[in-house]
């Protein structure tokens, strides 16, 4: 090193007050780059492959009814993928989102509720299903228990309090304004993906251009790291779990929209496919890395074999084979891309 | 004694982007001590990796004891006598000792393990070490990192080793630990088994090696070099490709420390078991050195001063402020940060570029309502790279690319980016290569003379000497002696470690 490099180094003040005058190279895309990419791409090199078939093998496939009920399949369980990312790239895992959704869907719906009207209900859902995130984010943070034994729990016990508040009877929505969050259409699109539309960019903006958003990939990239840096790892992982609870009452909201009943057996298994889409979308397990783009490529490619499948009339025990084995299938490859990547 | 036992010739390893390995030969005799030295991303990790059948050459020929053979994984380089002890040991710290040193070889009786057997076998292999007093029933998660090291030995001798690689041995142990590092390996010498050794350290090179390769660039740019005979002048000069310059920068009498106001009051600060009644200070401008054993509460003293572990007495006051005890937050809001010992466990964000690492800490400042002014963060986290001249200049890189140098600039770039004031460095050079550590120590020094105070943990006792201006030296959790750096040397620093006399 020669004297005058040194004499540039620091100090830190001077170099700040510069910082305008740096160059920029192309522009920040640091997160979408390499290993990422390349998942997006093969992710939509999967749905190519998929419409292919679907238009090869069945005649309606490409009917625009046919594609806004693929939409609108897809919009429930993508909501809740969009908080199952942010909890995953965290690096936790949430598994009580279904029972999260039961428990706001009945509370939403008993007949105490629904003399509030359409505001009251959608409140209700709103504040119960984030309650139950906060409980699963405290328990987590601040107790210091593993997300997984806690969000079993809550998997049990949201459930079963859904079962006790409802006697275990679906409750019809009687009130005119709910039911008509599902039939609703803007430009022949379903309220319900504006919805899931809307639930996206605010994720995506939360996740990719917030403080909070850098900082939950710290936190699961290297939680100890993130702590010695001054970040209140803590918060964040709470904040994550409400934020799943959150999606919860979306989903809650849109389902029993649809169904026009509040049931404490809505949401079943709703987890596990959050979760499948959210691997099958590249984002990493342990924690760190992850993109909110693939999570949704990854619920579409799901909805639309679920769909080419009905389409075809065949049975859904051969869905799920098929369900299974595309998760395998695309884990093998996504660990070929990460390896090419890291050398 | 010395018939050439492995004999490797043009080899050359390329992944996508990067050639690794270049044409590198190494010639290994039996009963040797090797020393295989080169400055990180010379590619001795991946030289390594190639000899433990780890990785495939693309080309060059391997010959072992005369004939031709080829390292097609793991269990062949295995089979025929190549052990690799790793930096990070891989054994399980479940399993006992004996389990671990025949794990995956076990003796056993129609799948059952004779598990008396392998314990008698087991003492056999430590006692042959000369370590008989590690008891095979342990389980290796309660030992010391010492005798982790030895229980991977036992295995490699357990495979009837010839030929034992010990990537950075000495960088987990304490001093005195070295020596008996330096005697286990004496003793496997004297039994015919060669030994390749890799050190940063060139003094332990002097003590325990025969003969020196050196790599640069994938490349091997010496060989037969003794380890004794070659001055360390030209010894850097190979890795590098540079002469040598002082290690150490010059103190600046200009910032001359006792025209700087106070900054960190550390008083009476204890940890149960840890350390007990610290007390110093540290002014602006100035180095302040703690000299330790490992052990003796040195990291501890640093965690606990920036809030990651609480004190149960004592405070820290930052510029007269008093800080609450064990908040990171607060000791990083009120201008203090941590380059800490472990840099990839405690310090990086593996996924994350180097752009979003350096900004971490500071990245409130490229906020506005939570919204990260993503150009702004870019352009600070470029100027502040550059001005380090961290490697690899593109910051959209992932961080782990980096070598254990620009770790660490990338790290002391995170708080050059907060405006730290008091800045915590815990082995700033551990893992880090002779050229680049010179560059650490220039850092270092700019970093003071530009106001910041510095408080600085080493095991190198060299490196506290040179690089402070005012030394602790630490026994058993107690300050034993304050003085200025210039007024002690190493011999009394270590004579201070092993008698605590406060002379």
């Amino acid at each position: 090193m020669t004297e005058q490099s040194q004499a540039d180094t620091v100090p830190a003040s001077e170099s700040r007050s510069a910082t305008a005058a740096a160059p920029r190279t192309r522009s920040a895309r640091a997160r979408f780059s390499d290993g990422n990419q390349r998942q997006i791409l093969g992710l939509l090199g999967v749905l190519v492959i998929l419409i292919a078939v679907g238009s090869f093998t069945t005649d309606n496939f490409f009917e625009v009814s046919n594609l806004v009920l693929l939409l609108s399949q897809a919009s429930i369980i993508g909501v809740l993928s969009i908080g199952m990312t942010f909890v995953i790239i965290s690096g936790g895992i949430d598994l009580s989102v279904g029972a999260i959704i039961a428990l706001a869907s009945v509370w939403a719906t008993t007949g105490a509720t629904q003399e509030f009207g359409l505001w009251g209900m959608l409140f209700t859902a709103l504040v119960v299903a984030g309650v139950c995130g906060l409980i699963n984010g405290v328990l987590i943070a601040y107790g210091g228990l593993v997300s997984l034994i806690v969000t079993i729990a809550g998997l049990a016990s949201y459930r079963g309090m859904a079962t006790l508040i409802s006697g275990g009877q679906p409750q019809v929505v009687r009130v005119d304004g709910f039911g008509a969050i599902a039939t609703t259409e803007f430009l022949g699109i379903p309220l319900l993906v504006y919805m899931f539309a809307a639930t996206v960019v605010v994720g995506w903006l939360l996740l990719n251009r917030t403080t909070f958003g850098r900082h939950v990939f710290a936190v699961g990239g290297n939680a100890e790291a993130a702590r010695l840096a001054g970040i209140d790892v803590r918060r964040t992982r709470t904040i994550v779990f409400v934020l799943s609870g959150l999606c919860c009452a979306v989903a809650a909201i849109m389902l029993t929209a649809r169904t026009a009943t509040g049931a404490s057996t809505h949401g079943n298994l709703y987890e596990l496919d959050a979760i499948a889409a959210v691997i099958l979308g590249g984002t990493l397990l342990s924690g760190g890395r992850g993109t909110l783009i693939g999570s949704i490529l990854g619920v579409v490619v799901f909805t639309t074999v679920n769909n080419i499948f009905v389409l075809n009339n065949l049975s859904t025990p051969i869905q799920q084979i098929a369900k299974g084995v595309i998760i395998v299938i695309a884990v093998l490859l996504q660990r070929r891309a990460n390896k090419e990547s890291t050398g | 004694m010395s018939t050439t036992l492995l004999q490797m010739r043009g080899i050359v390893k390329t992944f996508p982007g990067v050639r690794a390995l270049d044409g590198v030969d190494l010639e290994v005799r039996t009963g040797e001590v090797h020393c295989l030295l080169g400055q990180n991303g010379a590619g001795k990790s991946t030289l390594i990796k190639v000899l433990a059948g780890a990785q495939r050459p693309d080309e060059g020929t391997i010959e072992w004891g005369g004939n031709t053979v080829s390292l097609r994984s793991p269990a062949a380089a295995m089979k025929l006598g190549i052990a690799t002890i790793y930096q990070e040991l891989d054994l399980v710290d479940g399993l006992s000792v004996a389990e671990n040193i025949f794990l995956g070889h076990e003796p056993t009786t129609v799948g059952f393990a004779r598990r008396a057997e392998m314990r008698r076998n087991a003492r056999r292999l430590l006692e042959r070490l000369g370590h008989g007093e590690i008891d095979p029933a342990r389980e290796v998660g309660e030992l010391s990192s010492a005798s982790k090291q030895l229980v991977s030995m036992a295995r490699a001798l357990s495979l009837d080793a010839r030929l034992i690689v010990m990537d950075e041995p000495s960088a987990v142990l304490a001093h005195d630990e070295i020596s008996g590092l330096f005697r286990v390996i004496e003793e496997l010498t004297r039994q015919g088994i060669a030994i390749v050794y890799i050190s940063h350290r060139l003094d332990e090179i002097r003590e325990i090696g025969d003969r020196i390769t050196v790599l640069k660039d994938g490349r091997t740019v010496a060989e037969d070099l003794p380890a004794a005979g070659t001055p360390t002048e030209r010894v850097v000069s190979l890795m590098t490709g540079r002469s040598m310059v002082s290690a150490f920068p010059e103190r600046n009498p200009v910032s001359a420390p006792d025209r700087q106001s106070e900054l960190l009051r550390v008083a009476e600060l204890s940890r149960t078991g840890e350390f007990e009644d610290i007390s110093f200070t540290v002014r602006g401008g100035e180095i302040v050195g703690i000299a330790g054993l490992v052990g003796s509460g040195r990291s501890e003293i640093l965690q606990t001063v920036y809030g990651a572990r609480k004190p149960r007495d004592g405070g820290v006051e930052l510029d007269g402020g008093r800080l609450p005890p064990g908040n990171v937050r607060a000791a990083v809001r009120a201008g203090m940060g941590l380059a800490p010992e472990e840099r990839k466990s405690q310090a990086l964000v593996p996924y994350e570029s180097i752009a979003h690492n350096v900004s971490l800490a500071a990245l409130g400042r490229y906020t506005r309502l939570g919204w990260v002014d993503r150009t702004g963060e870019q352009a600070a986290a470029e100027e502040v790279t550059t001005a380090l001249r961290l490697q690899p200049s593109d910051t959209k890189q992932p961080v782990r690319v980096l070598s254990g140098g620009n770790q660490q600039k990338a790290v002391v770039a995170r708080w050059l980016l907060t405006d730290c004031r008091v800045l915590l460095l815990d082995e700033p050079t551990r893992g880090v290569d002779v050229g680049a550590k010179a560059e650490i120590y220039a850092l270092v020094r700019e970093l003071a003379d530009s106001g910041v105070g510095v408080l600085l943990v080493s095991s190198e006792i060299p490196e506290v000497l040179g690089l402070s201006d005012r030394v602790l030296v630490l026994r058993e959790g107690r300050i034993v002696r304050e003085s200025p750096a210039h007024e002690v040397d190493e011999a009394e620093v270590l004579d201070l470690f092993i008698e605590g006399s406060a002379a």
